[in-house]
């Protein structure tokens, strides 16, 4: 972990990891879409409509895990002020609002067949929509603040106060009445899914997880190059300065 | 490919829409990576380097 913590060192290891991960991605996604269309069976109540699921629940677990993932790197920069916290942070961001957005909208499009309305204000489809506003807030904030030591403290805060959404989208569907099912995947005592459905299912979670870490590691790539582009601008415009 | 039934629209409209919106992801992170790259490169091509870079030998180079 030391070694990781020099931005020149992580650069490096992302330039040798980046396109074996993209190859792998690419390998499992068509796997995973050739599976939720072909091989998987549809689903004795949903119908073929079950395969909505295969984009849906990675995109749900994504936007929760991408949150979770701004949490602890605000906590690296809050607390151990490690130099690629928030750079993980701010990067996490839109990658998590993508899946967020993601999630709301094909949950959305499986709502109206399946329960005949789009939108329902219960506890689960709110607290998502939250948390994509939480995103969309952490976003504007480090946007709005133009110094990122300032604005990587200011957006750390607000994603620990947060985090607190992360438990209650989970446990929604157990401490309300929901429209939306109570979990079948992740629970205790074992899925309640079929294997023919779950195995795609998986599949499909290892390729958009497998997506997020490519287009999350491609995004501090970016994101710590933009900040030595800035600190040579301002190197330049001190050189020009005194040379005038 | 295969008959997916009365609910097609939608379960058509939720794969492109997820690969609509995850193309636009991935197409603003792979321009924003290479603009900075490039900017980078123009930046040190006149001579504009970091200290710690400017400490270092040139590959290939010894002290």
């Amino acid at each position: 972990m030391p070694s990781l913590a020099n931005p020149t060192r992580f650069l490096s290891i992302v330039d040798a990891v980046v396109p074996w991960l993209a190859g792998l991605t690419v390998l499992l996604l068509g796997f995973g879409l050739y599976l939720s269309f072909f091989v998987a069976p549809p689903d004795y109540q949903q119908g073929e409509t079950v395969r909505i699921m295969f984009i849906h629940v990675p995109s749900a677990w994504l936007a929760m895990f991408g949150y979770m993932l701004i949490a602890v790197a605000s906590l690296g920069t809050l607390i151990w002020r490690h130099p690629l916290a928030d750079v993980a942070a701010k990067t996490a961001a839109p990658i998590g609002a993508t899946f967020t957005f993601i999630a709301l909208v094909t949950g959305s499009l499986w709502g109206k067949p399946m329960w005949g309305t789009y939108w329902v204000w219960d506890a689960r489809l709110t607290s998502m929509l939250v948390l994509f506003l939480l995103y969309l807030g952490l976003i504007a904030l480090w946007q709005s603040i133009e110094e990122p030591g300032r604005a990587g403290r200011a957006a750390a805060i607000l994603a620990l106060v947060g985090a607190i959404n992360i438990p209650i989208i989970k446990f929604s569907v157990d401490w309300w009445n929901t429209l939306h099912q109570p979990a079948s995947v992740f629970r205790m005592g074992g899925s309640t899914i079929d294997p023919a459905l779950l195995t795609p299912l998986f599949v499909m979670m290892g390729a958009f997880t497998l997506l997020f870490v490519l287009l999350h590691l491609i995004s501090m790539r970016a994101e710590i190059l933009r900040r030595r582009v800035h600190a040579l601008q301002q190197i330049e415009v001190q050189r020009a300065g005194a040379g005038a | 490919m295969p008959d997916l039934g009365p609910h097609a629209v939608f379960i058509w409209g939720a794969y492109a829409l997820t690969f609509f919106a995850v193309g636009i992801l991935t197409a603003s992170i792979l321009i924003d990576d290479r603009q900075q790259r490039e900017t980078l490169a123009e930046l040190e091509r006149r001579g504009i380097k970091r200290r710690s870079a400017r400490a270092k030998p040139a590959p290939g180079k010894k002290k």
